[in-house]
């Protein structure tokens, strides 16, 4: 939607690309744009075309579960909202024959004879977001799959699950449209699977398997559900909780077995597989869903060749660590599914970052052919004046029209008090209706406006613009929903939709005659940033935002940057990390807008977005700068849990310290022969409850360096589910390939250190030969995971709140994965959750491209429907400033008492304030109590009305 | 005699009232017997709005959020 109304976000849809000419910062792209055969500035998408096209196709979107027609949206939010012609399945196109949808659409939108075009545009950067494809139907056959009807995807069941989808939620078997009793989840379809040549782990079906069986499990409370596993991945912030909070509230089966087979017996579904302990089962399923795979998009080759980039070994675009979002042509950029699989907060962090990567390819011509809409100054004269509302009844073509009289709203509404003008619209929302408003507003004077249509939530910016351009203040609007919430919902009963459209608008003139004109807020920003932390994410957060041309004051409390990354010495992908990390530091050290401060901490931050105020504390005393944002890039730290008698031998290691060891001289490795590793030492239910994330990649890392440097060394990693998620996996296959053991436990039967002398010995349970093995240690690593730094006391000093597990907690997981609660703060790196390297640099690049943007604005504009206190009424009593969620209400001091005041930068608008204040000194702007209640009095009228027809239907 | 219920409904900008718009799309039915206020958020409701609203004839009360 966002992007979708941008003005400065151009959206070309049915494009390809063909063509790409010129070098970073100067492109040339030719695109070849398919006809929709409608044209979208006529389209109101009211949807008549698809009631009245006779053709019916199979519904894709919906995962061909049911039929669409050839005249169609795939589904109601989809942007641009404009419907189009299905040309392969038009009867108009193919035969000649039909023209309904052309004879009933209001507006005239279609067109027929619509020709593909050619396009070339000049743009500077590439950025390459082509998603996933889908896994060969061939793979799925192996499983019954299209000959066996209950064998689903689940793609099928996540339509299915989707309340406004083919089945409205309904779970049901397509065999006999009975609800399944038994479900089987299948994963790692089509991944990890060298059979059909995807290696990898797809990274995402453990959560969404996990999603989906919990949301079949509440439409269908009796049904069994069992998960076949080969490794629970649930490796992302809080997803463990999740998963295990999932499994316990609808009690799944977790079993770990691939199951090689499925075969119909009856009207069952029947499973044979293997479980760990070496027994073979046969189970019957009612149905059986597959959890497949992300592939690689299946254009990527052709568009490969067409840029030049290098695809992965999968088809997926080959990054490295040290720069995720780039391909290897300077200029072109990747981020989401397509740079590997992920889900969507990776994919959100990873698209942000190339924001910030583009930025800084272009900040020498930022804003130059930026679009600015201009508006002409506020009437205040008229807006003066004693409230004349116009009201305007959409038609909506026939979707309000055919249920609501809006004839009769319209001549009911000419009648309500304070209305000037009343009219009925077809389509409000068309251009042609737009100008005929500000028309409409001039001629009558209006200076408050009632739209009786759809929904203020999709539709009110864009007549508040209007408003604006006819010299109103935007906030002077009100709208009644007419469509949504009335003519859509009581088709059934058109006299009532009729008299709750009339009791919608008369309470909306009600609110209208108490609006009053808004002033959207500006404050100034200062353009620098505070980064906090100088380790790899700070360190790549304030070098992007340095590029992007604002200043950085860059704050490290040790004596050296660097943080964690300075312990790591080697990387899946074969790069150095340290000399990532030494370029990484010289460039922000001889950058000229970072300004390092070392052996230094924060030790206040007050202020608000735009404009923040820290005091900086090193050993030469405090320093106070002046900031915009602030990016948190604090770290984590090694756990070092007191278990497995870490510390107490130089035989027992972390991983960090393995990766020492392999840096230099390795005397202790040297000498052992069996190496034994832990997964999992103190996390996932030991004192740390989470997983790291990074663990189990890091063994497979260091286990592969030890076997190259020692072939002949045994080498066992104990775990309790790999994670070696992504591209990772071939790593884990490669360890097994080069002879390292892996042996799995259980949380019931973690494996413990046994003392012999001056050996040490690992107790294992092995559940095939069902006994405990020993196994000699002579080395001992342990996966220790991480812990969150010291975010307490920051946490207190920013006023955002941290995780049950100490890390950062992010605005909005998926939406604003690197923002946090109070505006202007922004987190990434072990701050913000365990992640490996790669994941940390595009992470540092989203924080920055997300602070950059109030420093490129400089101002911050907030929406006029924020709270404002009453100075006068206000008693100080503090409740609004405690219960306050964004931190917006601060108590000063006036004279000698205290009051309450907004501040409007960081306030939201959601009105707990004013709803407990006891004095009701706190005014919400476009909620004002008076507004609210003189709505309530309006609705009495119609309370009142119906009272006096029963009465008098009763006499 | 059919008991025909007045009932008002506050619902919060962000979600319910996002709910009944998406109940409209998918073109769901409901009895016609509310009338509906948007506010931002559902702590805007001061219990003082429940009150009036019973006073106004509302036999029932909606608070969505």
């Amino acid at each position: 939607m966002e992007a979708g109304r941008s003005p400065n976000i151009e959206i070309i849809t049915l494009a390809e690309l063909k063509e790409l000419s010129g070098k970073a910062g100067h492109f040339k792209a030719k695109l070849f744009i398919k006809p929709r055969y409608v044209d979208p500035q006529k389209c109101t998408a009211c949807g008549l075309c698809t009631t009245y096209c006779p053709r019916e196709v199979i519904d894709e979107y919906n995962e061909g579960l049911v039929y669409t027609k050839a005249a169609r949206i795939d589904y109601p939010q989809a942007i641009p909202t404009t419907y189009y012609l299905d040309a392969k399945a038009c009867l108009r196109m193919q035969h000649e024959s039909c023209q309904l949808c052309a004879n009933v659409c209001g507006p005239n939108a279609i067109v027929f004879d619509q020709l593909p075009e050619e396009r070339e545009i000049e743009v500077g950067a590439v950025v390459l977001t082509l998603g996933f494809g889908r896994i060969p139907q061939e793979v799925l056959e192996k499983y019954g799959y299209g000959k066996y009807p209950d064998v689903m995807t689940s793609m099928e069941i996540e339509r299915m699950t989707c309340a406004s989808g083919p089945t409205e939620g309904e779970i049901i078997r397509p065999s006999d449209f009975t609800h399944p009793q038994r479900i089987a989840f299948l994963q790692c379809i089509g991944s990890r699977d060298v059979t059909c040549d995807n290696g990898y782990c797809s990274s995402v079906c453990c959560m969404y398997a996990m999603k989906e069986a919990s949301v079949v499990k509440e439409h269908l409370p009796e049904a069994q559900i069992d998960l076949f596993f080969m490794d629970i991945r649930t490796q992302g912030k809080g997803f463990d909780e999740a998963f295990n909070r999932a499994v316990e509230k609808y009690g799944f089966g977790i079993i770990y077995a691939r199951v090689p087979k499925i075969d119909q017996v009856g009207r069952k579904l029947a499973l044979t597989y293997v479980t760990e302990d070496g027994k073979s089962h046969r189970e019957f399923y009612d149905m059986v869903v597959l959890s497949v795979g992300l592939d690689a998009p299946k254009d990527a080759e052709n568009l490969a060749s067409i840029l030049g980039i290098e695809l992965n070994h999968y088809g997926f675009a080959q990054t490295r660590t040290s720069s995720p979002l780039e391909t290897n042509v300077p200029g072109i950029f990747v981020a989401g599914a397509f740079q590997g699989p992920k889900d969507i907060p990776e994919s959100v962090v990873q698209a942000q970052g190339v924001a910030a990567r583009c930025s800084e390819l272009l900040a020498e011509v930022r804003g130059e052919e930026a679009i600015l809409k201009e508006f002409p100054p506020e009437d205040e004269e008229l807006e003066a004046l004693e409230p004349r509302v116009g009201v305007f009844v959409c038609h909506c073509g026939v979707n309000i029209a055919s249920v609501v009289d809006v004839e009769d709203v319209t001549r009911y509404a000419a009648n309500l008090p304070g209305v000037v003008h009343a009219e009925d619209v077809l389509y409000s929302c068309s251009q042609d209706a737009l100008n005929d408003l500000v028309k409409k507003i001039k001629e009558h004077r209006l200076n408050r406006v009632v739209i009786a249509a759809c929904s203020p939530r999709t539709h009110e910016p864009l007549f508040q613009e209007t408003l604006k351009e006819a010299g109103l203040n935007p906030a002077l609007i009100e709208m009644a929903n007419i469509r949504d919430q009335c003519s859509w919902v009581h088709y059934f009963d058109p006299q009532a939709a009729t008299a709750k459209a009339k009791d919608q608008v008369r309470m909306a003139v009600a609110k209208a005659l108490r609006l009053k004109p808004l002033e959207t807020q500006k404050v100034k920003v200062t353009p620098s940033a505070l980064v906090i932390g100088g380790g790899a994410a700070g360190l790549q957060a304030a070098l992007s935002i340095a590029e992007q041309g604002y200043e950085v004051h860059l704050v490290e409390r040790e004596r050296e940057l660097g943080g964690n990354l300075r312990r790591v010495t080697g990387l899946l992908s074969g790069e150095d990390p340290q000399k990532i990390l030494e370029t990484l530091i010289k460039q922000v050290e001889s950058h000229k807008r970072i300004r390092v401060y070392k052996e230094t901490t924060v030790e206040n931050i007050s202020g608000y977005v735009g404009n923040f105020t820290s005091t900086l504390r090193s050993q030469a005393g405090s320093e106070i700068v002046n900031h915009g944002v602030v990016i948190i890039a604090t770290g984590g730290k090694e756990h070092r849990p007191a278990l497995w008698g870490l510390g107490e031998e130089d035989k027992i290691l972390t991983q960090l310290d393995l990766e020492a060891e392999l840096a230099g001289k390795a005397s202790k490795i040297a000498r052992a022969r069996s190496i034994v590793m832990i997964q999992c030492v103190g996390s996932r239910g030991q004192d740390l409850k989470y997983c790291s994330k990074l663990c189990c990649q890091q063994a497979v890392k260091n286990a592969l360096r030890l076997k190259k440097r020692y072939p002949k060394k045994d080498v066992y990693v104990l775990y309790g589910n790999m994670r070696t998620y992504g591209f990772s996996e071939d790593a884990y296959r490669e360890a097994r390939e080069a002879g390292v053991i892996f042996l799995r436990f259980t949380p019931q039967k973690r494996p413990e250190l046994i003392k012999k002398g001056k050996s040490l010995y690992v107790k294992h349970y092995d559940a095939l030969l069902g006994e405990d093995l020993l196994i000699p240690a002579d080395v001992l690593v342990l996966s220790v995971g991480i812990a969150p730094g010291d975010n307490e006391e920051l946490s207190k000093i920013i006023k955002a709140p941290l995780t049950s597990d100490g890390f950062f907690l992010e605005a909005h997981v998926k939406l604003m994965p690197v923002e946090l609660a109070v505006d202007g703060v922004y987190v990434c790196g072990l701050a913000h959750g365990p992640k490996p390297l790669d994941e940390t640099l595009a992470q540092a690049r989203a924080a920055a491209a997300k602070a950059t943007i109030p420093l490129a604005k400089g101002y911050v504009e907030v929406a006029p429907i924020v709270s404002r206190v009453d100075q006068q009424k206000c008693i100080g009593c503090g409740i609004c400033a405690d219960l306050c969620p964004y931190g917006a209400i601060q108590m000063i001091k006036v004279g000698k008492r205290k009051k309450a005041e907004t501040i409007t930068a960081s306030c939201k608008g959601c009105g707990i304030c004013a709803s407990h204040c006891p004095v009701f000194a706190i005014e919400m702007g476009g909620f004002t109590d008076e507004a609210i209640l003189a709505q309530i009095e309006a609705f009495g009228d119609f309370a009142e009305k119906e009272s006096q027809e029963e009465a008098e239907k009763a006499a | 005699m059919n008991f025909n219920p007045k009932i008002l409904s506050f619902f919060c900008h962000w979600c319910c009232y996002a709910a009944a718009d998406s109940a409209g799309v998918a073109r769901y039915k409901y009895p016609p017997n509310n009338r509906v206020v948007r506010v931002m958020c559902t702590g805007r409701i001061d219990p003082l709005f429940i009150v009036e609203a019973f006073r106004a004839g509302a036999d029932g009360v909606l608070v969505g959020g």
